[in-house]
C-alpha cells in the first residue's frame, strides 16, 4: 500500500527495519503486497502501476462545518464548480463551492422547498440533478417522488409513481438514481422496477421504460426449471432483467448505465452501458478485458466477487470512472473500453474506503463519497495522471506528436503500461512513420492497429520496389519458359529427319 | 505416377529411406493406394516415419516463435517446451496403442509398428502446410487473417483424414468397419487417460500413506 504521506512512511520503515533486528527471521509483511494503483496487462496479469490519482483532502463534517454531521449521504452532483451532496440520513441536500480541491465552502443547505403539494420537506433524498435551465431535480425516496423546484427552490412540478399496469399495484415507488437531459426529461432508476429507465416527458407525462438489460439465465438453472415441479418453480429465482445501479448523464446527452455482475457465468459481460436514446447499448468496448473492474473475483482481504459498479462519472475526454463498493475502488476507462488505472481500496486510510456511494468530477478531480464513513474524498491527479490526460486530449484534438511525445515520457515513468505503447504507436500511425508504429503495437499484441500499420507499410513497400517485383516475377514465368523452348529445339534438332540421316548415311 | 511401377526392392539403406521418404508425399495424395502400399509393399521405413514425427514437432515448435503475433498469442511466461511436445506425442501413443490393441483382437493385419509408421505418415501435411503457413503470417493483416486460419483447419483436417484412411489400409478393413474401429480407439485413448489419472492418484497416495507413516516413526523415535 504506497500512501504519499513521507512521515508515515519513513515511520513504517524505521518500524520494519526494528522488528527486522529484533526477529531476524521475520519478513517484512508489507514487501508482498498489491500497489495502491494497478492496472491490467494484454494477458490480464496484474501490473502495479504508478498512482495516477493522490488524494488532495478528506472533508469530512468538521472540514465543511457543518453543525448537523452528515448521516449515510448517497448523491452526488456536479454543476459548473458547485457540488451537491444528498445528506440523504439528514433530508437535506448541501450545495458546496470548489475554491479549489482542498478548499469546499458550504453554499446552501436545502432541506425545505416551497408550495410543494406533499411534504415541503426531503424524505431519504439520494440523488441529485439540475438541468440546464438551472431547474432543480430531487429524488425523494421516502416520499415516493422525484421533485423539481426552481433555482429558488419554489416548487413546479413532481414526477410520481408511473400509471402502467404491468407494475405491481402494491409496489411503494422508490426513486433512488436520476439523470436529466437538456429537454429536462427525467430519466430514473426505482428500486424493484428492473424494465429498464423510468423515463419521463418534461411535462410529467411518464413515456416508458428504455434500456432494459437483456434477460440472461444460465443454462443448468434453465433445465432444473424445465424438471421442476410447479412449487419448486415457485421457490426458485425467476430470470429477471438486472436492475441498475447508477446512471449518468454525460456531455452529449448519453447516459451511461452501471448494472451489478454477480454471478461467474457473467465473467464476459460489461458491468456499464452506454445508453442512446433509443436505449440501445452502444459502449465501444475494444479493450482486451471487459468493463467490469477487477478480473479476478476470488476472495482476497475478506472481500470477494466481483467489483460492484455503485457510480459512474464520465469526463469531458470520455474517459468514465466507475466506482466499485465492493473492494473500495476506482476504474477508469477509456472511450475504447481500455483500463486506463485503477486504484483504491477498502479501509480506514485516506484514500481508502468503507462504503463508498458516489463519485463526481470536476475537470479531471474526482470527488468521491462515502456513505459510512461520512466523507467526501477530492482526489487530484499525480504527475504521471496528468501526463495521460495530456496525451489523450492532445491525440483527441488531433496534436499527435505533442500525443506522442507525452504518452514517450508516461512510458519512461511506468513502463508497464499498456497504453503508452499504443499510444505511441497511434501517434507514428497518423505521422506516418509505419514501421515504427508496427514495433509498438507488436509489443502489446494489438492486431488491429498493427494492420493498419502493416497495411500502409507493405503498400509503400510495394510501391517502393515494384520495378524488382516486376523483375522477379517475369523472371519466374520467361527463365522456365526459356528453358523449355531451348529444349525443344534441341530434341528437334537431335530428330529431326536430315540429321538421323546424316548421322545414319 | 511412376512409383507405383518402381516395386523393385532398393537396396542401398541411403536410396530406401530418400525413397520412402518421397513416399509419404504420395500417400498424402493417394491415401488408399499409398497407405496400402506402405506396408503390404514395404515402401515406408520407420527412419521416414521417425523423421516426419521430428518434423511435425519442429514446425509446431517453430510456430510458437515465427507465427505472427495476429494469429497466434504465445505465453511465454507459462509455456513448457516438453508439455507443449507432449501434446502431439501423447495423444499419438494413446492412439497407436488403442489402435493397436483393439484391431489386433478384431483381425486387423497391421502390427504395432506399423500402426505407428502409418501414423506418422498421414501427419505429413501438418509441416508441409503448416511452414509456409507460419511465414505467410508475417505477410497479413487482421482482415486477412481469415485465410490462414482456414488453410490450417485444412491441413488438420487433412491428417485427421489420412490417420482414418491409414488405419483402413493397413490393418485391410472395409470403410464401415474402419469408422466402426476409429470411434472404438478414440473410446479406449478415454480409457486409457482415466485408468492413468487412477494409476497416478493412487500411486502418490500411496507415497503419501508411506512418508506420513515415516514421520510418525521418526516422532515417536
Amino acid at each position: 500500500m504506497r500512501k504519499k504521506n513521507f512521515f508515515l512512511k519513513t515511520g513504517m520503515a524505521i518500524l520494519a527495519i526494528a522488528t527486522a533486528f529484533l526477529q531476524p527471521l521475520q519478513v517484512s509483511a508489507s514487501s508482498n503486497e498489491g500497489g495502491y494503483t494497478y492496472n491490467y496487462d494484454y494477458w490480464g496479469d496484474y501490473k502495479d502501476s504508478a498512482d495516477f490519482y493522490t488524494v488532495c483532502k478528506v472533508f469530512t463534517s468538521s472540514e465543511l462545518g457543518l453543525d448537523v454531521k452528515l448521516k449515510n449521504p448517497q448523491g452526488l452532483f456536479v454543476d459548473g464548480n458547485s457540488i451537491y451532496l444528498c445528506d440523504s440520513g439528514n433530508n437535506r441536500i448541501i450545495e458546496l463551492n470548489r475554491v479549489s480541491p482542498e478548499k469546499l465552502e458550504v453554499v446552501r443547505i436545502i432541506d425545505t422547498i416551497n408550495g410543494a403539494q406533499g411534504s415541503n420537506t426531503f424524505n431519504n433524498p439520494t440523488d441529485f440533478a439540475i438541468s440546464e435551465d438551472g431547474n432543480m431535480f430531487i429524488a425523494d425516496q421516502g416520499n415516493a417522488r422525484v421533485v423539481k423546484v426552481d433555482k429558488d427552490l419554489n416548487y413546479i412540478m413532481e414526477f410520481v409513481k408511473p400509471d402502467d399496469n404491468t407494475l405491481d399495484p402494491k409496489l411503494v415507488f422508490q426513486p433512488t438514481k436520476l439523470a436529466v437531459d437538456t429537454a429536462e426529461r427525467v430519466y430514473c432508476i426505482a428500486t424493484g422496477i428492473n424494465k429498464g429507465l423510468i423515463k419521463y416527458e418534461n411535462d410529467g407525462t411518464f413515456s416508458g421504460f428504455v434500456g432494459a438489460t437483456p434477460v440472461k439465465f444460465n443454462w443448468t438453472d434453465y433445465i432444473w426449471k424445465k424438471i421442476a415441479s410447479q412449487e419448486q418453480r415457485a421457490k426458485m429465482e425467476s430470470f429477471v432483467p438486472t436492475e441498475y445501479e447508477n446512471i449518468y448523464m454525460d456531455y452529449e446527452g448519453f447516459i451511461y448505465s452501471t448494472i451489478a455482475l454477480n454471478d461467474d457465468s457473467e465473467k464476459t459481460e460489461n458491468a456499464v452501458r452506454k445508453l442512446n436514446l433509443m436505449g440501445n447499448d452502444i459502449l465501444v468496448k475494444n479493450g482486451e478485458w471487459p468493463v467490469q473492474g477487477d478480473l479476478y473475483w476470488g476472495s482476497g482481504g475478506g472481500y470477494e466477487g466481483p467489483s460492484i459498479f455503485t457510480d459512474v462519472t464520465v469526463m469531458d475526454n470520455d474517459i468514465y470512472v466507475c466506482l466499485d463498493r465492493n473492494r473500495g475502488r476506482m476504474f477508469g476507462y477509456d472511450d475504447q473500453g481500455r483500463l486506463v488505472f485503477a486504484f483504491g481500496g477498502n479501509g480506514n486510510m485516506d484514500g481508502y474506503f468503507r462504503r463508498p456511494s458516489a463519485i463526481d468530477h470536476i475537470g479531471h478531480e474526482l470527488y468521491v463519497l462515502d456513505s459510512l464513513d461520512n466523507s467526501l474524498t477530492a482526489f487530484v491527479p499525480t504527475d504521471f495522471g496528468n501526463l495521460v490526460y495530456k496525451a489523450v486530449e492532445d491525440f483527441d484534438q488531433g496534436k499527435y506528436e505533442e500525443s506522442g511525445a507525452a504518452w514517450q515520457e508516461v512510458m519512461n515513468q511506468n513502463g508497464n503500461y499498456d497504453l503508452a505503447y499504443i499510444g505511441i504507436g497511434r501517434s507514428l500511425l497518423r505521422q506516418e512513420k509505419y514501421k515504427e508504429a508496427m514495433d509498438y503495437f507488436e509489443l502489446e499484441y494489438d492486431a488491429e492497429n498493427y494492420s493498419k500499420a502493416y497495411k500502409q507499410y507493405r503498400k509503400q513497400w510495394v510501391e517502393e520496389n515494384i520495378v524488382w517485383i516486376v523483375i522477379v516475377i517475369l523472371a519466374l514465368f520467361l527463365i522456365p519458359l526459356g528453358i523449355g523452348k531451348v529444349k525443344s529445339i534441341r530434341y528437334e534438332i537431335d530428330t529431326a529427319d536430315i540429321f538421323i540421316a546424316g548421322r545414319n548415311g | 505416377m511412376e512409383m507405383i511401377a518402381n516395386t523393385k526392392s532398393i537396396d542401398n539403406p541411403k536410396e530406401k529411406y530418400i525413397d520412402s521418404l518421397k513416399f509419404a508425399l504420395y500417400c498424402i495424395t493417394h491415401p488408399l493406394d499409398g497407405f496400402w502400399d506402405l506396408t503390404h509393399e514395404k515402401r515406408g521405413t520407420m527412419a521416414a516415419a521417425n523423421t516426419i514425427l521430428a518434423l511435425t514437432l519442429l514446425v509446431r515448435i517453430m510456430k510458437l516463435r515465427y507465427t505472427s503475433f495476429i494469429m497466434l498469442q504465445v505465453y511465454w511466461e507459462d509455456l513448457n517446451i516438453f508439455l507443449y511436445l507432449a501434446s502431439i506425442l501423447f495423444p499419438l501413443s494413446l492412439w497407436v496403442l488403442g489402435n493397436w490393441g483393439l484391431t489386433t483382437l478384431f483381425d486387423g493385419k497391421g502390427r504395432l509398428g506399423q500402426v505407428y509408421m502409418a501414423t506418422c505418415y498421414a501427419l505429413t501435411p501438418y509441416p508441409l502446410v503448416q511452414f509456409p503457413l507460419m511465414i505467410f503470417s508475417n505477410f497479413v493483416t487482421v482482415n486477412e487473417a481469415q485465410f490462414y486460419t482456414v488453410v490450417s483447419a485444412l491441413s488438420l483436417v487433412w491428417c485427421g483424414l489420412l490417420v482414418i484412411a491409414a488405419m483402413g489400409q493397413i490393418h485391410e478393413y472395409s470403410a464401415g468397419k474402419n469408422l466402426l474401429f476409429t470411434i472404438a480407439t478414440l473410446f479406449a485413448m478415454l480409457v486409457m487417460i482415466f485408468i492413468l489419472m487412477i494409476f497416478f492418484s493412487m500411486i502418490s497416495q500411496g507415497i503419501a500413506y508411506f512418508i506420513s507413516l515415516g514421520k510418525e516413526l521418526m516422532f515417536r523415535m
